[in-house]
């Protein structure tokens, strides 16, 4: 975010306001730190509403393979969660800004244990808040009061075996948005889009908070699809690591990949606004 | 803080408690897909394990007797006994069906599997052992079964691979990383995440998230139940040590278990010091398996416990010639068991534990497996440097040797080890 002015305190309720958010996730540092600068903010010029930023882990428990390549090539660049807080600085978008990893890095950075220090260096470069797949409800307690302290969200992800008392637990404990796992599985592009999705989306319809759903979303229909099934913004991940992926072994231009990252968000961002037009009315009691 | 918050705050507390929590290690931290299957889990692991229901621990003991072999005997070490002047007994695991202790929690997991309704297992394996055992396991009870194995493991355990297949089992190479037993511990919880709502993972170790680091420990605690009672009566008490080696701990944690409280016998984890113990941090390798002895506090693998990691909290790739011994992390309840004082963490290297192999398949016709290859070289090395282990001790066999032969007859050479037979023979197409 360097010298830009930092994003409003509902900078992510803003982004969920046209219920049609496009969230998009790369791995910060894939292939290179400069490369990753380019792709993130051609992402931004896409039609993101919200980014997440992979902070890459050496074990990531809940990626399908193409982000575990990701991460694996991010991390032979030399990214590290120092270097991370430092791209957040370099980047210049006006988009909140999420911060994806495990749980150990978190629990590991700066001097004392714990993740203090990681949420209070997180705030100073301006992310909004955490997106942490290997911290369920229950082992987010530490986590969440650093989180209250310095003002950052928390997100949980819901996935399509979440039920009664731990949904109760995580509506406790959220903020920011949502995250709904559009099937059971690890992260990846798929060719359908899962029925659990609605399901999903039934079960929460009583929250506030905006829901935004992920896993397998791949293209503009996918998009209009989970949209109109009333998601309140999309969160699309190895579709987009696949053209960096691409981009790399063919060793294209980056401002070819960053053009093709571009026109892939507006794909995204259009099939999200079109599904949700095709939305009924809203009946507000 | 709101009262809401402290309210919270104070369930937190109380679910810890009595959530797997072994002092400041164990947890539950994995995706949140996988969260209703540990629940379930943790439900059927008090009812079936710690209570009995429908009879389930009658069936395991009866068949871990009749299928697995047991009790297995603990025996006198003859000559390793007049070399060290002490009395050394073997815990004669090696002579599990399966050539392994693993079958203990294998064969359990899958009964209760069985129990719970599922209707298939998946696994992950590093040497092997944990691997084949389940393969048997599975056949046994006629469950379907599948094994992720890295593919560094798969090169150089393949008579292991050969087992599993021939029991029916489907064998998965995982080509990430560095193709070990970490990688394929991460893609099982992959798989599991996959398929959670009707396959069950046996985990191989006292790993992972809460149950399963309580539960394995449960299944293998039969060794240190049969030991402690094998030693009251041939040997007219306890001993004066229990020596173990320790990759993930759980052959340690079920020859400690039992022991625990009694607090003249030491309890000694013998872990991997691969070739060195110093870390290449730039290049993010440990060249051991060391974890007790060098690692600190991190999660991993859905617990809170002791790991190899650098600086930034990345995980390091181990290393040990031994593949059951090579892996980054430790059980949270022998992590806290060291931290308390109760177990005495210790490390050989690569070399001692082949040295080892060779003296006890020499002096006691017994082929150790590599992983308890460990176990002996610190007996040997702590014999030689005169330290006070006791008159009296047991080691854990925690396997046979016959999986490692490759890979001896290679590093023995490789090495030049003066005190190992003449392998020459093979050079000439002998082969094995």
């Amino acid at each position: 975010m360097g010298d830009t002015s930092e994003a409003e305190p509902d900078a992510i309720a803003t982004a969920f306001e046209d219920e049609s958010a496009f969230v998009p996730y790369l791995a910060v540092g894939d292939p290179t730190y400069e490369e990753s600068l380019e792709y993130v903010e051609a992402l931004a010029h896409g039609g993101a509403d919200l980014i997440e930023l992979g902070l890459p882990f050496s074990e990531p428990m809940a990626e399908g393979p193409t982000i575990q390549q990701a991460v694996t090539r991010a991390l032979e660049s030399g990214m590290t969660p120092e270097r991370f807080f430092e791209f957040v600085e370099d980047l210049e978008v006006d988009v909140p800004l999420v911060c994806m990893t495990y749980y150990n890095l978190i629990y590991q950075y700066g001097p004392s244990e714990g993740p203090q220090s990681f949420v209070e260096r997180a705030a100073d470069v301006g992310l909004e808040g955490f997106v942490v797949p290997d911290l369920p409800a229950e082992e987010a307690g530490p986590l969440r009061e650093a989180c209250d302290e310095f003002g950052l969200d928390l997100v949980f992800i819901v996935a399509p075996t979440t039920r009664g008392d731990r949904l109760e637990e995580m509506m406790d404990r959220v903020s920011g948005y949502v995250y709904v796992q559009a099937r059971l599985g690890a992260t990846g592009a798929r060719d359908d889009v899962s029925d659990q999705t609605e399901g999903s989306l039934d079960r929460l319809a009583g929250w506030e908070i905006p829901k935004a759903v992920g896993f397998g979303i791949k293209n503009g229909e996918h998009a209009e699809r989970i949209s109109a099934a009333g998601a309140d913004g999309i969160i699309v991940g190895s579709a987009l690591v696949d053209i960096v992926a691409e981009g790399h072994e063919e060793d294209r231009p980056v401002e070819e990949t960053a053009e093709r990252l571009e026109a892939k968000a507006r794909e995204l961002k259009d099939g999200a606004l079109d599904g949700t037009e095709r939305l009924p009315e809203p009946e507000h009691p | 803080m709101s009262e809401s918050e402290r309210e919270r705050n104070g369930e937190q507390t109380d679910r810890a408690a009595s959530d797997g929590e072994f002092g400041r290690y164990g947890g539950q931290y994995v995706p949140e897909a996988l969260m209703p299957a540990l629940e379930e889990l943790e439900d059927a692991y008090e009812r079936y394990v710690l209570e009995n229901e429908d009879g389930f621990m009658d069936e395991f003991e009866r068949r871990i007797r009749n299928f697995g072999g047991r009790p297995t005997p603990l025996g006198r070490a003859d000559r390793l006994s007049e070399r060290y002047g002490r009395e050394v007994y073997l815990k004669r695991e090696d002579l599990v069906h399966g050539g392994a202790h693993k079958l203990n929690n294998a064969l359990g997991q899958v009964l209760l599997a069985k129990y719970m309704g599922k209707e298939r297992i998946i696994a992950e394996t590093g040497a092997g052992q944990h691997g084949t055992a389940t393969a048997m396991a599975a056949a046994h009870l006629d469950m379907p079964c599948e094994i992720y194995m890295g593919r560094t493991d798969v090169n150089r355990q393949r008579p292991n691979v050969f087992r599993m297949r021939i029991n029916g089992a489907e064998v998965n190479p995982v080509d990430i990383g560095r193709g070990t037993l970490k990688e394929a511990i991460s893609e099982t919880m992959r798989e599991w995440s996959r398929t959670v709502e009707r396959t069950h993972y046996v985990i191989g170790s006292v790993v992972g998230p809460h149950p399963f680091p309580a539960m394995v420990r449960d299944f293998q605690a039969v060794i240190s139940e049969e030991a402690r009672e094998q030693a009251k009566s041939q040997l007219g008490g306890l001993p004066d040590a229990v020596i173990s080696c320790a990759g993930g701990g759980s052959n340690t944690m079920g020859a400690f278990h039992h022991f625990v409280p009694d607090e003249d016998v030491d309890l000694y984890a013998v872990e991997a010091g691969g070739s060195s113990l110093e870390v290449d941090e730039e290049a993010g390798v440990a060249p051991n398996s060391a974890t007790l002895s060098t690692g600190d506090e991190g999660v991993l693998h859905g617990a809170r416990t002791t790991l190899l990691q650098d600086s930034h909290g990345q995980i390091m790739e181990s290393h040990s010639v031994s593949a059951g011994l090579d892996y980054s992390g430790v059980g949270p309840e022998l992590a806290h068991l060291v931290d308390e004082g109760r177990v005495t963490p210790v490390n050989v290297d690569d070399t001692a534990a082949l040295e080892a192999f060779h003296r006890v398949s020499t002096d006691e016709g017994i082929i150790p497996a590599l992983e308890t290859s460990h176990a002996f070289g610190y007996l040997h090395e702590a014999s030689e440097a005169s330290e006070d282990i006791g008159e009296t001790v047991i080691v854990n066999v925690s396997g046979r040797g016959d999986k490692d032969l490759e890979t001896v007859i290679e590093e023995t050479e490789k090495r030049g080890l003066e005190s190992a037979p003449d392998m020459s023979v093979f050079e000439t197409g002998g082969g094995i």
